[in-house]
């Protein structure tokens, strides 16, 4: 009696076994084959999207192989390495791409990439993901809206901190009526990533090219 | 159900429209009412769970006599899971911009009770080919009703139809958002969930208004 269940138990175990390694081996070769075409297809989106706020023509470097990791810093509201693209026009720096989080969203981070030009001016601002309301928050989004775009050209020293806000609170970022939260983060985030580009942009261009975005 | 009753006729008309997933059986709603915000997204997540049953009753009823019963359910799971990867990986990389809108729900049909409810009930019972019939077809049944919803809920809350079109055919396709209202305001009731469950009981009043007059018309006749 004793025999057969263990006999019965371990057919069902070997059984179950069998279809989780064929089900594995279906799972490593789909990886396997699909794996370059979305880091490709990823990279892809990634060009187009710096390519919006920071026209391709304008530098003569490669962004991707020119990223390098920043340590984590308050101002860009993460708690990990983030990667900064510089480019670089005939060997003077020209402009860098920050990944920026602004953490006070109404439902949440958004994450956004920020490109500032050497000069201190933004050269525009993107939003990457955000769960903002649908309707109501979601002119943060290019596709939705073009209000990111209010940012273009801005810099620390044409607004004072006061004028780095939205209109409610005093400041000279309009904003649509019904959502305040939503701007006021995004506002918020761009000015901190001003400050922190300001401080740091000795060391942001003459970090050493860290390439791990391609070994990942 | 053994096989010389299978009638094809009789399983498509159950998936499309006698259980329709979405309409009669009201199961797997968490996609349906989720990503029904407009046609698009609607009939690509359907497709993509029909893909899913479709392989899936196939591949259980394959292997369906190696199973012993008390660890069927694992192995289904262990196909489904499979394949809905796989689907995954492939979207990922040939329609990127699609997969990102999806997000999350593709995984999550592997939790689809459809998906398992079709491979326990017919196809660990049928053949391969009525088999694969069926999961297409509950999951084509399923693909209308996000159509339809979808397409209710695009045009009274954004005014356009098939807008996003483009995330999946890439391009060229944009020429074939229709604006149904120009310039119209929006209707955000209709984009939020709520709105998914208004139009959602307003389908299935209308089938269910479809059914008793035929009905009636054929007492009558």
């Amino acid at each position: 009696m004793t025999t057969s269940i263990l006999r019965h138990a371990s057919a069902s175990a070997g059984i179950l076994t069998a279809f989780a390694v064929v089900g594995t081996a279906l799972l490593a070769a789909t990886y396997l084959v699909t794996r370059p075409i979305i880091a490709e297809t990823e990279k892809q989106a990634k060009l187009a999207l710096i390519g919006q706020i920071l026209p391709a023509t304008l530098y003569d470097n490669d962004l991707l192989k020119d990223a390098a990791l920043l340590p984590p810093a308050r101002e860009l509201g993460n708690r990990d390495p983030t990667t900064v693209y510089r480019a670089v026009k005939e060997g003077k720096p020209f402009a860098a791409v920050l990944e920026v989080i602004a953490p006070d969203g109404y439902s949440g981070k958004i994450r956004m990439i920020v490109a500032i030009r050497a000069d201190g001016e933004v050269s525009g601002v993107r939003v990457v993901t955000h769960n903002e309301t649908p309707g109501l928050g979601d002119y943060i989004e290019i596709a939705k809206n073009s209000w990111i775009r209010i940012f273009e050209g801005k810099s620390l020293s044409k607004f004072t901190a006061q004028e780095w806000k939205v209109k409610k609170d005093g400041g000279k970022f309009e904003h649509m009526a019904g959502a305040t939260v939503t701007p006021r983060a995004v506002v918020k985030a761009v000015h901190k990533s001003l400050k922190y580009f300001a401080a740091n942009q000795d060391n942001i261009f003459s970090l050493a090219a860290n390439t791990q975005e391609q070994a990942k | 159900m053994s096989t010389d009753t299978i009638s094809y006729k009789e399983i498509i008309w159950n998936g499309i429209w006698k259980n329709n997933a979405g309409i009669v059986t009201l199961l797997g709603l968490c996609p349906l009412l989720a990503v029904s915000a407009t046609v698009v997204n609607g009939v690509s997540l359907g497709l993509a769970t029909a893909l899913v049953m479709a392989c899936s009753n196939g591949a259980v009823s394959v292997v369906r006599s190696w199973v012993p019963n008390e660890i069927r359910i694992p192995v289904f799971i262990l196909i489904i899971a499979v394949l809905v990867t796989i689907i995954q990986l492939v979207m990922n990389a040939y329609m990127q911009p699609l997969y990102l809108v999806l997000g999350i729900f593709v995984p999550l049909i592997v939790v689809n009770c459809n998906v398992l409810g079709r491979a326990e009930a017919f196809a660990s019972k049928n053949p391969v080919a009525p088999s694969v019939v069926d999961g297409f077809m509950v999951g084509f049944g399923l693909t209308l009703t996000l159509g339809v919803l979808g397409a209710m809920r695009e045009i009274f809350g954004k005014g356009t139809l098939f807008s996003g079109i483009d995330l999946a055919l890439g391009e060229p396709a944009k020429g074939l958002v229709i604006t149904v209202f120009p310039d119209y305001q929006g209707f955000l009731l209709a984009i939020l969930p709520p709105g998914a469950f208004l139009g959602l009981g307003l389908l299935i009043a209308g089938k269910n208004w479809i059914d008793q007059r035929g009905e009636r018309l054929g007492a009558r006749g």
